[in-house]
């Protein structure tokens, strides 16, 4: 026989889907997030989100071609893109270059490819990058620029943002405070202060909703997540008004960004539905807890990261509904 | 809609031939019948070389219980009894036959009369199982378990109906689909035929609805034969998966292996099989030809094929067009559960259900990336394992560990593979783990 | 400053409760042991291989002082240490070993990429079970080796790897302790531990087809055909012919050579030999091993492993 026909094992056909589908497929959920960073922050969005992304991949680059050899360089892929983009959003507007790229190399270097690179790290590397930031460089990455200022980046005005309002009537018992909060509608835009992708909920809705319709996640996480700190946070409220009501605590913060994007990572989230339901109840209880009673007035990240250091446990314990296998 | 609840994908259906009319295929020169179509024993051969066979003339008699007999689907004499390589790439036992003429054996009725249950109303249950046992018809779906194994209930056990599998949710092939569509009645006065061999009131048909033409017409002529229900559902695939189709029609799950679907009270068979029972019992007719689709997007005229059996592949392809340039994989059956053939002077077999051509581009599988744990796998398999977990422990042999996660319970339809965006070969794995575990198991139980 | 011996007090404290805690239970659940094991296993080589039948190293040391217990070594073998570690065990435990010749892992195919022409390319994982389960693998033999590496994976010593060249496995017997690994793992049988033999010489049968002459002639340019011409040549009856295919019994062999000559396919291969003057060497009369190899077992159980597929 002149050509020699190709023999494989079934199935023969593939659906189709691809990493790189699901990678670029978050980053363009992004994008209404993305522009809505570009209206509220203008040029210190931008130099932020490009000085991370830049060096998330430059990183990925590096480490993967002279550290570790791999002949195959996985920054085609679009992860390393994605968690450019998700630290990006979680930095202040206003954050100076070099710590950027700090977080991007803790992120990538210590967060994803101390582990194997893609698909073996344990915690969200954005995350990781993130928190690393957040201890070591608390004041910087704690002044947020207030909105609006479009041509500013290093020298923008900042003030308080909604979470710190929060804490302030919590430690103060002054529920007063509270009303120094912008209303709902402007929280919903992004009318406030805050990191880069935390501001208007809006957005990231936008992106979920199209994450969802393309199948990229499943509804079962960020779902979760948000009902949990609802209920939780709603009883809180009525047990003492001083506490955050629960409208105000879902969409002020981080919250949206990392129930729908950073949780939800795959490669750090549970594998089977029931599993990630736990995981994001997990999540939405942490979040609210450390809000509410711990030293930070944000708890999305510590609560992402110390449920993805559950996820195995998870995993081992919950396994999927087994066809014909009756529960005992 | 039924249809079954876990898991599930939906490959792209390329249904090229659902609009061709079935045909006859030419009659080879040379019929080469191997001994393994089917589970079981294989067959004995009773012919020796320079005998002359007629359509139908017995050429290997079963070999115990499980075992099926084969007839000569064409006449001529016996060139030789030796040994082919058959689709397992393997040389096996067969028998291979000149062709002259095409002379029938004198008791096959060849008439296109329909004959009724009414016809016939003498026909025990048992003159049935005898009569489908002698005819060796053997699962046409492609799983090729003897047919009269499954028509006898094991002792202690009844069946309450029977499922019928119209559904064929492989890709590309329509064979089921154009027989439901040209020889309605025949499947039906089979489909009573089993009813009244395992004795039960009530047969389902589950059609998938990507064929209404075929649940129209078998709705109209149903309504004529007591107790057949035509159940459209929903095009979901494996949904022809034995245990998927039972939990899609009656909502029973059956017991993880070894259990079988006799023990939720169902029989399942398909309509090709319904139809070579028809012919086996009402026209004496020995299982000699069966529908194939040959098909394939390089192939110049795809079409399904009344094809007798030991035709081989090559002469199927030749009659559609003959062997595309680009072909890069021929397969035997649907792209999802299929075998790459190695060989294309294999024959076509009892259970050969579909011959199907891939371009060259078709046929690479894509690069290989990490997994990345997003669950897709899970979220796809239809008896609920986690394939990442199987593959990846297999890989590392951890034979407990996949064992202890029910890989034996894989029914390999590769709904994990497809939905995999890393395109990791799972199923190669969970393969190597699911034969693995099995001989472990058959071990321990051989020591016990 | 009493802050600090505060501190310093409770953290005594809090250790020296701890350690009585800890002392008072490795006293109480204190696992008797045979202090020997403990000795036996210090002189094992540590591969945990396996090789030996017994779950690690530990484990073969168990079983050694179990089997001193019963009164002999006979049969307890570590392949990775070979006759000096089992000595050392039998000084340990004061018994004696009998010697057991040293053996090697062999390849028993030669179906290169030229003897043997590839009829179709394989695509998907690379393990030789999956490339089983396709059919007879890339190439039309239903016998020879597979090529993907199963037995290089399974070698804990890194003795085996793949020749790019002929696509076959090599052994590195410098590397090799024959603890079988291979033979275990291989889908096909193709591996077979075999005495090393004086100098290392030995005689093998590189192939393992059964077909008839014919067909295995057909797949393979360097397949036994089974022609019986190395059963005729032979002086020694060390060639036996079964399923259409010789087999060199190492306890009969005497490397003489003969069966390489007469050997029309040359698939009988010598090993470690010297480079052949124009004139044939008078044999070499060799001591041979005292554990026969049992061909007939070897080959039903490798028949039932192709049927079954």
């Amino acid at each position: 026989m002149a050509k020699k026909l190709i023999v494989s094992l079934s199935p023969h056909v593939h659906g189709g889907d691809s990493v790189q589908r699901n990678m670029y497929g978050v980053c363009v959920a992004l994008i209404p997030t993305l522009l809505a960073s570009l209206i509220f922050f203008g040029l210190g969005a931008a130099i932020v989100l490009a000085t991370s992304v830049l060096s998330c991949v430059f990183f990925e680059w590096a480490i993967s071609r002279f550290l570790l050899h791999k002949e195959q360089l996985t920054i085609t892929d679009g992860s390393a893109v994605l968690t450019g983009l998700l630290l990006g959003f979680n930095l202040p507007s206003n954050l100076p270059v070099w710590i950027i790229i700090i977080g991007a190399l803790v992120a990538i270097g210590v967060g994803k490819m101390t582990f194997g690179g893609l698909g073996c790290n344990p915690f969200n590397p954005a995350l990781v990058g993130r928190v690393f930031l957040l201890v070591s460089f608390p004041v910087q990455m704690t002044t947020w620029p207030l909105p609006g200022q479009l041509t500013s980046y290093l020298d923008a005005q900042t003030g308080a943002t909604p979470l710190a309002v929060m804490k302030e009537a919590v430690k103060t018992g002054d529920t007063s405070v509270l009303e120094k909060l912008p209303n709902a509608f402007d929280m919903l835009l992004g009318q406030m202060g805050g990191s880069l992708g935390e501001v208007s909920a809006l957005a990231i809705l936008i992106g979920l909703v199209y994450m969802l319709m393309r199948k990229i996640i499943t509804w079962h996480i960020p779902v979760s997540i948000l009902l949990t700190v609802l209920v939780f946070s709603g009883l809180l409220h009525l047990y003492n008004p001083a506490y955050a009501d629960p409208v105000n605590t879902l969409l002020s913060g981080g919250l949206l960004l990392g129930a729908c994007f950073m949780a939800t990572d795959y490669v750090t989230s549970p594998m089977t539905p029931r599993g990630q339901i736990i995981y994001g109840i997990g999540i939405g209880a942490i979040t609210v807890i450390i809000r509410t009673f711990g030293a930070y007035p944000e708890g999305m990240s510590f609560a992402i990261l110390i449920m993805n250091a559950f996820t195995p446990l998870i995993n081992t314990y919950n396994k999927p509904k087994r066809y014909g296998r009756v529960a005992k | 809609m039924k249809t079954f609840k876990i898991g599930g994908v939906h490959p792209a259906e390329n249904k090229l031939t659902a609009e061709v009319p079935s045909r006859p295929a030419a009659i080879p020169a040379q019929a080469v019948f191997s001994m393994y179509q089917h589970i079981g024993s294989p067959a004995k051969p009773v012919v020796k070389k320079g005998d002359v066979v007629k359509v139908g003339t017995l050429l290997a008699e079963a070999d115990g219980f499980v075992s099926a007999p084969i007839y000569s689907s064409v006449s001529g004499t016996v060139s030789k009894v030796d040994a082919i390589v058959d689709a397992s790439g393997y040389r096996r036992p067969a028998i291979i036959v000149d062709v002259q003429g095409d002379e029938w054996e004198e008791e096959i009725d060849r008439s296109a009369d329909l004959v009724t249950l009414a016809d016939r109303p003498e026909l025990t249950s048992e003159d049935i199982v005898a009569q489908v046992k002698k005819a060796g018809i053997v699962g046409m779906g492609g799983a090729t378990f003897p047919t009269h194994v499954k028509l006898t209930p094991p002792p202690g056990s009844k069946a309450d109906c029977v499922v019928i599998n119209g559904v064929e949710c492989e890709p590309y092939l329509t064979a089921d689909h154009r027989l439901m569509l040209e020889k309605t009645d025949e499947v039906l006065v089979g489909i009573s035929l089993i009813m009244k061999a395992v004795k039960v009131e009530k047969a389902y048909v589950g059609i998938e609805n990507n064929k209404p033409d075929a649940i129209a017409r078998m709705q109209e002529k149903a309504s004529r034969y007591p107790g057949i229900e035509i159940v459209p559902l929903k095009v979901k695939y494996p949904q022809g998966g034995e245990k998927q189709l039972i939990q899609a029609i009656t909502g029973r799950e059956v017991p993880p292996p070894p259990g079988l679907p006799i023990q939720v009270g169902v029989v399942v068979q398909n309509v090709g099989t319904a139809f070579a029972i028809y012919e086996a019992v009402m026209k004496n007719k020995p299982l000699v030809e069966r529908m194939i689709t040959v098909t394939g997007k390089p192939l110049a005229r795809p079409a399904n094929l009344w094809t007798r059996i030991g035709t081989p592949m090559k002469a199927l392809i030749d009659e559609c067009g003959g062997m595309p340039e680009d072909c890069g994989k021929v397969i035997g059956g649907g792209p999802m559960m299929g075998k790459a053939l190695m060989n294309l002077d294999v024959p076509v077999c009892k259970g050969s259900s579909g011959l199907l051509l891939m371009n060259d581009k078709e046929s690479r599988r894509a690069a290989i990336q990490p997994c990345i744990r997003c669950a897709k796998c899970v979220g796809a398999c239809p008896m609920g394992l986690e394939p990442y977990l199987l593959a990846t422990a297999s890989a590392f042999k951890k034979w407990d560990v996949v064992e202890a996660n029910d890989i034996v319970s894989c029914i390999e339809c590769g709904s994990c593979q497809f939905t995999c965006p890393s395109n990791r070969p799972m199923l190669d794995n969970i393969r190597i783990g699911k034969s693995t575990v099995m001989a472990l198991i058959r071990a321990r139980n051989a020591k016990k | 400053m009493h802050l600090i011996w505060i501190a310093v007090l409770i953290l005594g404290a809090v250790g020296l409760i701890s350690a009585l805690v800890l002392f008072v239970a490795s006293r109480k659940f204190a696992v008797e042991e045979d202090p020997r094991i403990g000795e036996v296993s210090e002189v094992l080589p540590q591969a945990n291989c396996g090789g030996c039948g017994y779950p690690g190293c530990s484990g073969f040391a168990g079983a050694c002082v179990k089997a001193a217990n019963a009164g002999s070594l006979d049969g307890m073998l570590c392949p990775v240490g070979g006759q000096p570690v089992m000595e050392r065990v039998a000084s340990i435990l004061g018994m004696s070993v009998t010697a057991v010749a040293p053996k090697v892992a062999v390849v028993r195919c030669n179906g290169s990429c030229a003897n043997r022409p590839r009829v179709v390319s394989y695509d998907g994982v690379k393990s030789c079970r999956a490339a089983l389960m396709t059919g007879t693998g890339e190439t039309a033999c239903a016998f020879g080796c597979l090529g993907c590496g199963d037995c290089v994976a399974s070698c804990q010593f890194g003795a085996i790897s793949i020749n790019p060249e002929t696509g076959l496995p090599v052994v590195d017997e410098e590397k090799c302790t024959a603890c079988g690994a291979c033979a275990k793992t291989c889908p096909r049988k193709i591996i077979e531990l075999r005495p090393k033999g004086p100098k290392g010489r030995r005689m093998v049968v590189t192939c393992v087809n059964r077909d008839k002459g014919a067909v295995a002639n057909k797949v393979c340019q360097a397949s036994c055909i089974g022609c019986g011409k190395c059963v005729k040549t032979c002086p020694f009856e060390a060639i036996t012919l079964m399923n259409n295919l010789a087999y060199i019994d190492p306890e009969k062999c005497r490397l003489c050579r003969k069966c390489e000559e007469a050997c029309p396919k040359g698939a009988i291969h010598a090993i470690n030999f010297p480079p052949r003057k124009p004139k044939a060497e008078p044999a070499v009369a060799a001591p041979v091993s005292e554990k026969p190899e049992q061909p007939a077992a070897e080959k039903t159980a490798a028949s039932s492993n192709v049927e079954s597929n």
